[in-house]
């Protein structure tokens, strides 16, 4: 900075003067203000009424409201890292997560994968066999993500790194449909939707003076809440998942080399980062957790079909923006966030207006706080 | 038979380009007669094939007119769309949506004419005359203060147009009773149940669905086109997911029972002509080429290039990205009420946002900001792709259909790859062509030249 834009003192009180006699913000601030504080109680009220009459569907729904959550945390993940570095909406990540439920869905009720661990050690235990052919489920599904969003990434988004980026956008959408009705294709995924068989058996239990399991057939007593194995597998993985990314990020040699790309790319480059390699990377590891979200999520709401992943993709990227694009934190919180805003959507107002609560948030947050919860102020980009 | 069939398609495809280019060409002819010549003559040669019908066989068959008018009003949809996107640079996906809702907006109230009931028009129309003066009034005002943030704006203008709206439906309560008499009976139809009223009624649906769509947007616009490309693009999808959402539980959640939801509305009078379908796109055509070639057009080419340039300038950046918005949607509107009045039906399925990528890739292909291309993309678009396509794709076999969902990505993304402004680039066409641009920008170079000589001798 020259030194004459650094402001002198005299500069200083004439700003303070100015201040005091009441040149402050832009005139009638306030009625937007208002206005989103009218809404906000306004729903709050709203809320708070409706949990009062019946706490226990409440509960209910706050439950429901954190599976779905913690799934979009972890599709959210891959939207706010991919967008901290190439600053691209990678609109096909829900396709991606769509694609790890169709696997899964292969490798369970066509290829039985999850009984091989039974088939090849017919002595094992079934509780272990279970586990250990579960996961290989998962992990054929994350890698078969892995390996579709890095060649996406070196077909479709490289070519364009230094186009506008509404090109690369076009483009990101342009990938997004060719999976979905490709999928589409009767001999690929075929465009109906599938019922989903679990790889392991569900069990769910109801909180009444303790918790007791739901016996098959039989209908849970009234006014309790009920959850099952699989929201606390989802919670699960999707807590583990955060804290193995914040290890990466903060503490691995690549994931300082993510956030220095992020920062500059040029200045990365210079300092001997291959930032190809990276945002390769980047799109693997995203990729990976929306495999597994994919996967859980069909385990979850066990029906799939090809357009599966848009909504989810995209109420995960409002989830991420919510957050603060580009931090992780900010992803997690966002998407329980988001989870939460949907339950008692669904719950309270309507169904069908779920989706217009999403894209509600992200203008909001976007006109109030485009940096979103956790993000930094964003740098100008030629 | 396919091949007489692919033939005759081609040779129609050609004459109608042909046709849209004599017709531009013939617009921007100097005298006004020859204009209005132009007009006459176009329209009377479509019309006049239409009317030919040489014993059973008819040279513009049901299906080839239902093309027709598909591609006039997807040409509509798709102006609107490339004032927005090509001409101002705002990648908008909402365009489908407002199509949407100047549809059933204007079946509506042609439907609830039809039925003896005339709340839908003096609603609609009260709403949006009184609208658009409580938008300009709120506006005038918020101008006396500078800076007002866009929230705040924003709720100015919603609660402005909230009241209006439940003042409209008020005066409707009152109004509507006293114009039932006049509809009479089927037997013995009142002065308002006449084919003529029905005829003005579908012209004001047609405006007032423009209108509405175009208020819609105004207010949808105001707040997201200040989020930056990427973002809006995304509000915007969001915004078509919405529209669709609503139009499926219209009966519900909206109220509107004719409207029928996801079911489909039934019963919308099928007034469509040709020459209604004409007098719109020739409309509609005007507007968007007046608007680009007048300073505010320029300002909005400016904004698509360098927005701090524009504002360096003197452009009001943020009203300029939305008066364009707002004109692309009012002309969506026009072409979805066109759209409802040929089909008689309309289900939300055909308002689904995928559906909505048509006029983008229409508009990719035919260019970013080339007014021509456009129109000829969506013609060609039409019939070759509806038409003719999805025939022959349909005689080889069932599933082959759907590929043509998996080839419009491929090829969005080979021209994103290799020609991102679009495949005709600007090239403009008789009417569309600023005549005389080149002339003065050569005599103004030269002149420049000149002077640089000149200084350079002394």
């Amino acid at each position: 900075m020259p030194a004459s834009t650094i402001p002198t003192k005299a500069k200083a009180d004439s700003l303070q003067a100015r201040v005091a006699k009441g040149r402050r913000g832009p005139p009638l601030a306030w009625v937007g203000w208002a206005f989103l504080i009218l809404l906000a109680v306004v729903t709050v009220t709203y809320i708070a009424s409706k949990a009062w009459s019946n706490p226990v569907l409440f509960l209910q729904n706050l439950l429901d409201g954190l599976k779905l959550g913690f799934v979009y945390a972890l599709i959210a993940l891959g939207y706010t890292m991919v967008y901290g570095i190439v600053k691209l909406i990678n609109f096909a990540h829900g396709d991606v997560f769509m694609v790890g439920a169709f696997t899964s869905f292969y490798a369970v009720s066509r290829f039985r994968l999850h009984e091989w661990p039974g088939a090849v050690f017919p002595g094992m235990p079934p509780g272990l066999s279970i586990v250990i052919g579960s996961l290989t489920v998962v992990l054929l599904s994350m890698a078969v993500c892995v390996i579709l969003a890095v060649t996406i990434e070196r077909v479709a988004y490289k070519p364009l790194r230094d186009a506008p980026r509404i090109a690369a956008l076009i483009t990101a959408i342009g990938v997004s449909f060719f999976l979905e009705f490709f999928g589409a294709l009767p001999f690929v995924f075929s465009g109906r939707f599938i019922p989903y068989k679990a790889p392991f058996p569900t069990t769910a239990w109801y909180v009444k003076d303790g918790i007791h399991p739901i016996v098959s057939g039989t209908a849970s007593p009234d006014n309790t809440i009920s959850f099952s194995n699989i929201f606390l597998f989802i919670a699960a993985a999707s807590i583990l998942v955060q804290i193995l990314l914040q290890f990466i990020v903060k503490r691995t040699k690549v994931g300082i080399a993510m956030r220095a790309s992020s920062y500059d790319k040029s200045t990365a480059r210079l300092m001997g980062i291959n930032v190809d390699q990276i945002i390769s990377f980047t799109f693997a590891i995203g990729s990976a957790f929306a495999g597994l979200g994919g996967v859980l999520y069909a385990i979850a709401y066990s029906s799939i079909w090809t357009q599966l992943g848009i909504l989810p993709g995209l109420k995960a990227f409002v989830a991420a923006v919510l957050g603060g694009i580009g931090s992780i934190p900010g992803a997690f919180v966002g998407a329980l966030i988001m989870g939460q805003a949907e339950a008692m959507t669904m719950s309270y107002i309507s169904t069908p207006m779920r989706d217009a609560v999403a894209f509600t948030i992200l203008i909001i947050v976007l006109l109030v706080k485009p940096t979103g919860l956790f993000g930094e102020p964003a740098q100008e980009k030629a | 038979m396919e091949l007489g069939y692919l033939a005759s398609t081609i040779v129609k495809m050609v004459a109608l380009v042909a046709w849209i280019y004599g017709l531009l060409w013939g617009l921007g002819r100097k005298k006004v007669w020859q204009k209005a010549a132009t007009l006459v003559l176009a329209f009377a040669v479509i019309q006049a094939i239409i009317w030919t019908k040489i014993g059973d066989f008819a040279l513009f068959s049901a299906f080839d007119q239902g093309l027709l008018f598909q591609a006039i009003t997807m040409t509509m949809v798709a102006l609107g769309l490339n004032l927005i996107y090509g001409f101002n640079g705002q990648f908008s996906l909402a365009q489908w949506g407002f199509y949407g809702i100047g549809a059933y907006c204007a079946a509506d109230i042609t439907y609830r004419w039809t039925n003896g009931d005339a709340s839908g028009l003096i609603v609609v129309g009260l709403g949006v005359i009184l609208g658009a003066l409580a938008l300009a009034g709120v506006g005038r005002l918020l101008k006396m203060k500078r800076g007002v943030p866009v929230l705040s704006a924003f709720t100015f203008y919603l609660f402005a147009l909230v009241t209006v709206g439940l003042v409209a439906v008020w005066l409707g309560s009152f109004l509507s009773p006293i114009c039932t008499p006049l509809f009479g009976t089927p037997d013995a139809p009142g002065p308002l149940g006449s084919p003529i009223a029905l005829q003005a009624v579908f012209f004001l649906s047609v405006i007032f669905a423009g209108a509405f769509a175009a208020e819609v947007s105004f207010l949808f616009g105001l707040p997201v086109l200040s989020l930056g490309s990427d973002y809006f693009g995304i509000a915007t999808l969001g915004f078509a997911i919405v529209v669709k959402t609503l139009l499926v539980n219209s009966d519900t959640i909206l109220g509107f029972k004719e409207m029928k939801g996801g079911r489909g509305m039934l019963g919308i009078p099928k007034v469509t002509t040709w020459a209604w379908a004409f007098v719109f796109l020739v409309i509609v055509i005007v507007i968007i080429r007046n608007f680009i070639r007048s300073s505010t057009g320029r300002a909005t080419l400016a904004v698509r290039e360098d927005e701090i340039a524009a504002r360096a300038m003197g452009i009001d950046v943020a009203g300029n990205k939305l008066l364009s918005f707002v004109v692309g949607s009012f002309v969506a509107g026009i072409g979805g009420a066109i759209y409802a009045h040929y089909m008689g039906f309309l289900a939300p399925a055909s308002f689904d946002f995928i559906a909505g990528f048509n006029p983008l890739i229409i508009v990719v292909f035919g260019g970013l900001g080339s007014m021509t291309g456009t129109i000829a993309a969506a013609f060609g678009w039409i019939f070759f792709l509806e038409g003719f396509l999805r025939i022959l794709l349909g005689q080889l076999g069932t599933d082959a259909p759907s590929w043509r969902f998996v080839l419009y990505p491929i090829a969005l993304l080979l021209l994103m790859l290799v020609r991102p402004q679009g495949l005709l680039g600007t090239v403009e066409w008789g009417f569309f062509k600023a005549e005389g641009a080149r002339k003065r920008l050569k005599q103004a170079l030269g002149a420049v030249q000149r002077t640089g000589a000149q200084k350079a001798g002394e």
